[in-house]
């Protein structure tokens, strides 16, 4: 075989999405916004246990679409971070009677450091390999967890219950709530923060690995540095989500955090749109709703049907709600200009 | 020393189960240029179907044979109805259609076959082989079958027009197109071709890790890191892979002290992944030069 044979112009692994095109317009957002904090006060305390899930796994979605959608790296080792940080929360909360909100930055910078220093092998891979790497993460980590030597800490196979925080000042509202509201401020907070930082110098930087890693170095982009903090923000919100996690279910184990959860978040990337920031939330609602209609439907058959729905979305947007995005907001415009 | 070569023994012997697998890994990744997630599950359902078969009073190896057309005929039509519409689809989102199949596929059999788990049978019988207590004539036979699949695949794609026109679809599919070659439908081939391997892999496996929906997830993993461990290019490194990743496993659990059944899986992947990180494109496969 010649040379030449060896040389493949791929196709881009992950599309190029323009910046622009990364969040949502002021009006829908601020409407978005608005529903999210009024609807808990017409909803039972399931169903905002449930919001606050929808919000806790958006955020973890969002973490993969920074690295996804933002640098072009597959992972699917993202339950390992998700359970480093329930576990850090969780820990600090019971044994070391840490405040659960103080727990939260801690989960993230240790998260952090987790993600940039698995980022530093991984920089040699990339495509499967990478989902391979990543994966092996996702499957060690329910292992390592179990593991005698950390027992003291961990629980071992039982896990940990952990108490759920009262309403600070004495506030009249449940406890539910209050966690679902400390959630949104925390949610937004970080949505704003990777907003920014897809805009900025460093998410340019992101966006141009993911374009093309040798046009990239060429122009001077650091990309060794850039790849590992790509990976080391993402595990760091993926842990705070994961501390979040905790505190909601009450509970940590385990078998909470196996690779299952690390594909369920896959899913809800490419069902919101890859790259898209604002569709983690829509991914993060498929991946928790759709399971149940799932069983609604048929008890037996419910693998079936969540294959069937979730092949259906792919077939109708195979762009995620992104697409669905664009095209309506075309329609509108087209509706005012006549 | 008797201690290691036996361990390296029955490595070979679990490792031709992985090796079976990772051909099947490897034939589709030379089709579509990725992984198929649900691969696992399709061998699992063609093993169940040669079951049905069986159950209905079909000899072994006409129940083979059948299976064997079933399963290139129904990955055939799995690509033509479900992915060929996908095919201008980021492939994000394929992947997520794969899992999407991994799903159907095990509710499906579940639902047909129930849970419980079942014997299935063995052409080879299981009577020790040569005198050794590690491996047994049926994991003998598995490993013949696996090498002489591997020498048929090569003969194949070297030697046959179908297998050239198969090799230049999927590694330049313009140029390939303005030859005269049918790209689909070469891809719809290489997916028949990876159900038919699957089934073969399955009906192999079944016998020793017995029969039931969710028999190819262990495996399917194994598979996955063999062939990737060989070289996503290259069938034999595929096998030679397989049958690394079950010595290594085996040995790990063997000499490694605290590592249970539990840590095996964790350890082997380890392995690979620093293998990777010296040679990334696995140990036979070629590296792959991008254009700017």
């Amino acid at each position: 075989m010649s040379a030449v044979d060896d040389v493949v112009t791929e196709g881009q692994a992950v599309e190029a999405v323009p910046k622009r095109a990364m969040t949502l317009g002021a009006g829908t957002s601020l409407t978005v916004l608005a529903l999210l904090l009024v609807i808990p006060f017409f909803a039972k305390n399931f169903i905002i246990f449930q919001m606050t899930m929808l919000l806790i796994y958006g955020l973890a979605v969002l973490a993969l679409n920074i690295l996804t959608g933002g640098s072009g790296q597959f992972s699917l080792g993202q339950s390992a971070f998700y359970a480093i940080g329930a576990y850090t929360s969780a820990i600090l909360m019971e044994q070391y009677d840490v405040n659960y909100a103080l727990t939260l930055p801690v989960a993230g910078v240790l998260c952090f450091a987790a993600g940039f220093l698995f980022g530093q092998p991984a920089l040699r891979l990339s495509g499967v390999y990478l989902a391979l790497a990543t994966f092996a993460l996702a499957t060690a980590m329910p292992q390592l967890l179990k593991l005698g030597f950390f027992e003291k800490w961990t629980g071992g196979v039982q896990g940990l219950v952990v108490t759920k925080p009262d309403p600070p000042f004495h506030l009249p509202i449940s406890q539910d709530m209050w966690l679902y509201y400390f959630t949104l401020v925390i949610t937004i907070a970080i949505y704003i923060f990777s907003v920014n930082l897809l805009r900025s110098r460093s998410g340019r930087a992101f966006m141009a690995i993911r374009d093309n890693e040798i046009a990239a170095s060429a122009m001077g982009v650091d990309v060794a540095l850039y790849k590992t903090l790509a990976f080391g923000v993402s595990a760091g919100i993926t842990g705070v989500a994961g501390g979040l996690g905790a505190i909601a279910v009450q509970f940590v184990a385990p078998d909470s955090y196996t690779i299952t959860l690390a594909i369920a978040l896959f899913l809800g990337m490419v069902v919101g749109g890859v790259g898209w920031l604002p569709g983690s939330i829509v991914g993060s609602a498929f991946i928790i709703f759709v399971p149940n209609i799932a069983e609604s439907i048929s008890k037996g058959l419910s693998g079936a049907v969540f294959g069937v729905l979730l092949f259906l979305v792919i077939f109708l947007v195979p762009h995620g709600a992104r697409q669905v995005a664009i095209v309506s907001q075309q329609m509108i415009g087209k509706f005012r200009k006549t | 020393m008797e201690l290691f070569t036996n361990q390296i023994l029955a490595g070979i012997s679990t490792g031709a189960i992985y090796a079976c697998m990772a051909l099947a890994v490897v034939m589709i990744y030379q089709a579509i240029d990725h992984l198929n997630f649900a691969q696992g599950e399709m061998a699992m359902f063609s093993t169940f179907v040669s079951w049905q078969l069986m159950q209905w009073g079909i000899p072994y190896w006409w129940a083979f044979l059948l299976t064997l057309a079933f399963s290139f005929v129904a990955g055939i039509a799995i690509e033509r109805i479900l992915f060929k519409p996908l095919a201008k689809a980021p492939i994000l989102t394929q992947v997520a259609g794969f899992i999407a199949l991994f799903s159907i596929i095990n509710s499906c059999a579940g639902l047909i076959w129930d849970f419980t788990i079942k014997q299935y049978p063995t052409p080879f019988g299981s009577a020790p082989f040569l005198g050794s207590q590690l491996i047994s004539t049926h994991q003998a036979g598995m490993i013949g079958v696996t090498v002489l699949l591997l020498i048929a695949l090569y003969i194949f794609f070297q030697y046959t027009r179908v297998g050239l026109a198969m090799r230049a679809a999927a590694s330049l599919p313009e140029s390939a197109r303005l030859v005269g070659i049918n790209t689909s439908w070469m891809i719809a081939l290489g997916w028949g071709m990876a159900a038919g391997i699957g089934a073969i892999a399955g009906i192999l496996i079944a016998p020793v890790v017995f029969l039931e929906p969710n028999m190819m997830g262990g495996v399917l993993i194994y598979g996955f890191a063999a062939a990737v461990l060989g070289g996503l290019t290259s069938p034999f490194g595929a096998v030679i892979g397989g049958f690394l990743v079950g010595i290594v496993e085996n040995l790990a659990g063997t000499y490694i002290p605290g590592v249970g059944n539990e840590l095996k899986l964790p350890i082997a992947l380890a392995l690979i992944i620093t293998v990777l990180v010296v040679k990334p494109a696995g140990l036979f496969g070629r590296p792959i030069v991008k254009r700017v």
